[in-house]
């Protein structure tokens, strides 16, 4: 047999037939809803009179605009209030399985995926938000998808999508102290830009991904649609099983053999085609911080502002738009930029290992005076496991707000806002102009110990200098 | 209802600058606190049309010439970012029946098919001379012409490009997928059993 690459295989399994317009019907195996995207689709179904085909595959939760300091509905915001109750009813009316805030299972959909075990390898899985990509780390085909196509899935379990092709990108060797999977896939994206992976899938691969933990591999899948690709994935292994085991949907008893013999086969054969191959050492990657309004214009901590002169010509005009917009002084090192918020949380960096990582390190430390820093776990589950082990605490005693579960501080659909040209130093996924939820509020994207080392100091800063211990 | 072949679409145009305008930008994500996508029109590009307290900025669509324009003409890598529909959907309801773009970010692209509006590529140095053409003669039609991958505008003629099976739903009025996806009920409930999820 001709090997194969992993999305291939998914892809071939989940074929249902050719479209005359050229594109694949294909089968998705796991549908993911939240508020934002869902209320129309099921709007169009219920113009349509069409139920929901398959309901034991959608699952949903709610998380943009769920407020992250008031937990008593209703809510302030009429308009959150009433999405939510739409939610809730939608789901009751078509037999969906809903995570709702009662059920201590709420939270960022790719956080609640996972954690429940929803999200498996060799999985086809779509919900309609772009972060989608996420589940990838599994060694699923996920994908991020508009409200038409939720509809398509809730009436059918089918999409339209046409094949894509699959690049490789390959980490080999040791990244070095103080660079995480935040910063590998910032540098994946400066390197290949926001618009290179435009029809690709991403297959990450080598020493880095294969010692990786699955929360990292998460962060990396992430962020994929940042670097234009469609879908982003790591092969199943042994880390892969073993983070499955046991949760609510995984398989049980004499099913998880089998299961974890059908996931192995899906993984990409010793061998087989790829549309493309980039390698990266991970020795060059630095800490990486976004400078821009792009998740491409980024620079390793100890480098300084870009000039417009000194960049190609074609992102000449984007560097100009990007730097008056940020209020950066080209030139200037990147270290000493002064933030005004720092925001740990985020379907990239919210789970239990990210705020682990930051308690390790804030060790006694004091947020400065004058920096706003809150802290939101990504789901229920995060927040109640971080305060098993009294991560609140540590967070709080530095000066951190500490949150319930939900997007927050990613976009600016719940109370959770910057206020006028703030600067936040963010373990999130975009910069993108007003993205944080003031029209003129700067985004500076880093992991989430970086986004500490700014609480604390102040400033921009090499977090390996803020935490030697 | 059968849909409609969409051959071509004209209308007046009007330019708006910049490079990977992203979905935020076409409609930031606060407008999205809805359940219907009926009122969204209104808040199209809304950070970059008016300030914080809500005064028309310098705008194109701002500018009167250009309110009843029904194509959007921007830069490379147009809709990047978030899959939310409501950025085309928005689009749709402010009147835009057809972008021309350097290139699309795919989710956005696949969205915009879906609702049937042509999303063409073309290149820089077309893009300029259009955007010209458009500044000067406000009032006059463009054309964007699916079917032979062209917009006309004044004397200009100048060549797009499109993905081969968008182009063809769009021709062919199957822009919508649903009726074809719902036609194989059986082949459906065959490849779910195929596979083995537990
Ligand atoms: S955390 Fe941010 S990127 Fe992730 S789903 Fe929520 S809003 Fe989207």
């Amino acid at each position: 047999m001709t090997p194969k690459n992993l999305f291939q295989k998914v892809w071939e399994a989940h074929s249902v037939k050719a479209l005359s317009n050229g594109q694949t019907q294909l089968f998705v195996g796991r549908h993911l809803i939240h508020e934002v995207t869902s209320p129309q689709a099921f709007g169009m179904l219920r113009e349509k009179g069409l139920p929901v085909r398959y309901p034991e595959r959608t699952f949903a939760t709610v998380d943009h605009i769920v407020p992250t300091n008031e937990s008593s509905e209703p809510y302030s915001d009429p308009l959150a209030d009433a999405m939510i109750k739409e939610l809730r009813k939608n789901c009751e009316d078509f037999g969906v399985t809903f995570f709702d805030v009662s059920t201590g299972k709420q939270g960022i959909v790719h956080v609640v995926g996972p954690e429940q075990g929803l999200t498996q390898p060799g999985m086809t899985i779509a919900c309609g938000d772009s972060h989608t990509s996420t589940h990838g780390a599994f060694g699923a085909i996920a994908f991020g998808i508009g409200t038409s196509q939720v509809r398509d899935l809730l009436a059918t379990q089918t999409m339209a999508l046409g094949k894509l092709k699959v690049r490789r990108i390959e980490v080999n060797g040791d990244l070095a102290p103080g660079v995480y999977a935040k910063d590998v896939i910032l540098h994946i994206i400066r390197k290949l830009g926001v618009n290179g992976g435009t029809g690709y899938a991403y297959e990450y691969a080598g020493d880095v991904f294969d010692r990786f933990t699955m929360e990292e591999r998460m962060t990396v899948c992430n962020m994929s649609i940042e670097g234009g690709a469609r879908a982003g994935y790591v092969n199943p292994d042994e880390t892969t099983f073993e983070y499955i085991k046991g949760r609510p949907y995984a398989p049980k008893g004499d099913d998880w053999e089998k299961a974890v013999e059908n996931w192995r086969s899906f993984a990409s054969d010793e061998g087989c085609d790829y549309d493309d191959i980039i390698s990266i050492r991970a020795q060059e990657i630095p800490p990486t911080v976004t400078w821009g309004i792009n998740p491409g214009q980024a620079i390793g901590v100890d480098e300084s502002i870009p000039s417009p002169d000194k960049v190609a010509e074609d992102e000449k005009a984007g560097t100009v738009e990007a730097l008056e917009y940020m209020k950066l002084t080209p030139g200037i090192p990147l270290e000493g930029t002064p933030i005004d918020v720092a925001f740990v949380g985020s379907c990239t960096n919210g789970r239990i290992s990210d705020l682990e990582e930051v308690a390790k390190h804030l060790n006694g430390q004091k947020v400065k005076d004058g920096v706003h820093a809150i802290v939101v776990p990504g789901s229920q589950i995060v927040s109640q496991m971080a305060v098993e082990k009294g991560l609140d605490k540590v967070f709080i005693n530095a000066g951190f707000e500490w949150r319930a579960a939900g997007c927050s501080m990613c976009l600016a659909m719940n109370p959770d806002k910057l206020i006028g040209d703030q600067l936040c130093a963010s373990s999130s996924n975009r910069n993108f102009k007003g993205r944080q939820g003031s029209p003129t509020g700067r985004t500076m994207l880093m992991s989430p110990v970086m986004v500490a080392a700014a609480a604390i100091t102040g400033q921009i800063t090499d977090a390996r200098k803020v935490f030697q211990n | 209802m059968p849909l409609a072949k969409i051959n071509q679409v004209s209308g007046t145009a009007v330019y708006v600058p910049g490079d990977d305008i992203d979905t935020d930008r076409i409609i930031p994500a606060r407008f999205m606190k809805c359940v219907t996508f009926d009122g969204l029109g209104e808040y199209l590009f809304h950070d970059v049309r008016f300030d914080e307290q809500g005064r028309k900025k310098d705008h194109s669509l701002n500018d009167d010439k250009f309110v009843d324009s029904s194509i959007m003409l921007s830069g490379k890598n147009f809709g990047c970012g978030s899959s939310r529909e409501h950025a085309p959907q928005s689009l749709y309801r402010a009147g835009f029946r057809a972008i021309i773009a350097g290139n699309f970010a795919e989710i956005f692209f696949g969205n915009s098919i879906n609702l049937g509006i042509p999303c063409v590529g073309m290149d820089a140095e077309d893009r300029a001379s259009l955007a010209q053409w458009v500044e000067a003669n406000a009032e006059t039609q463009v054309t964007v012409d699916v079917d032979l991958l062209q917009v006309r505008a004044g004397n200009l003629t100048l060549p797009c490009e499109m993905r081969a099976g968008a182009r063809d739903s769009l021709l062919n009025g199957a822009w919508d997928p649903l009726d074809e996806l719902l036609s194989v009920s059986s082949e459906v409930d065959q490849v779910a059993k195929q596979l083995n999820y537990v």
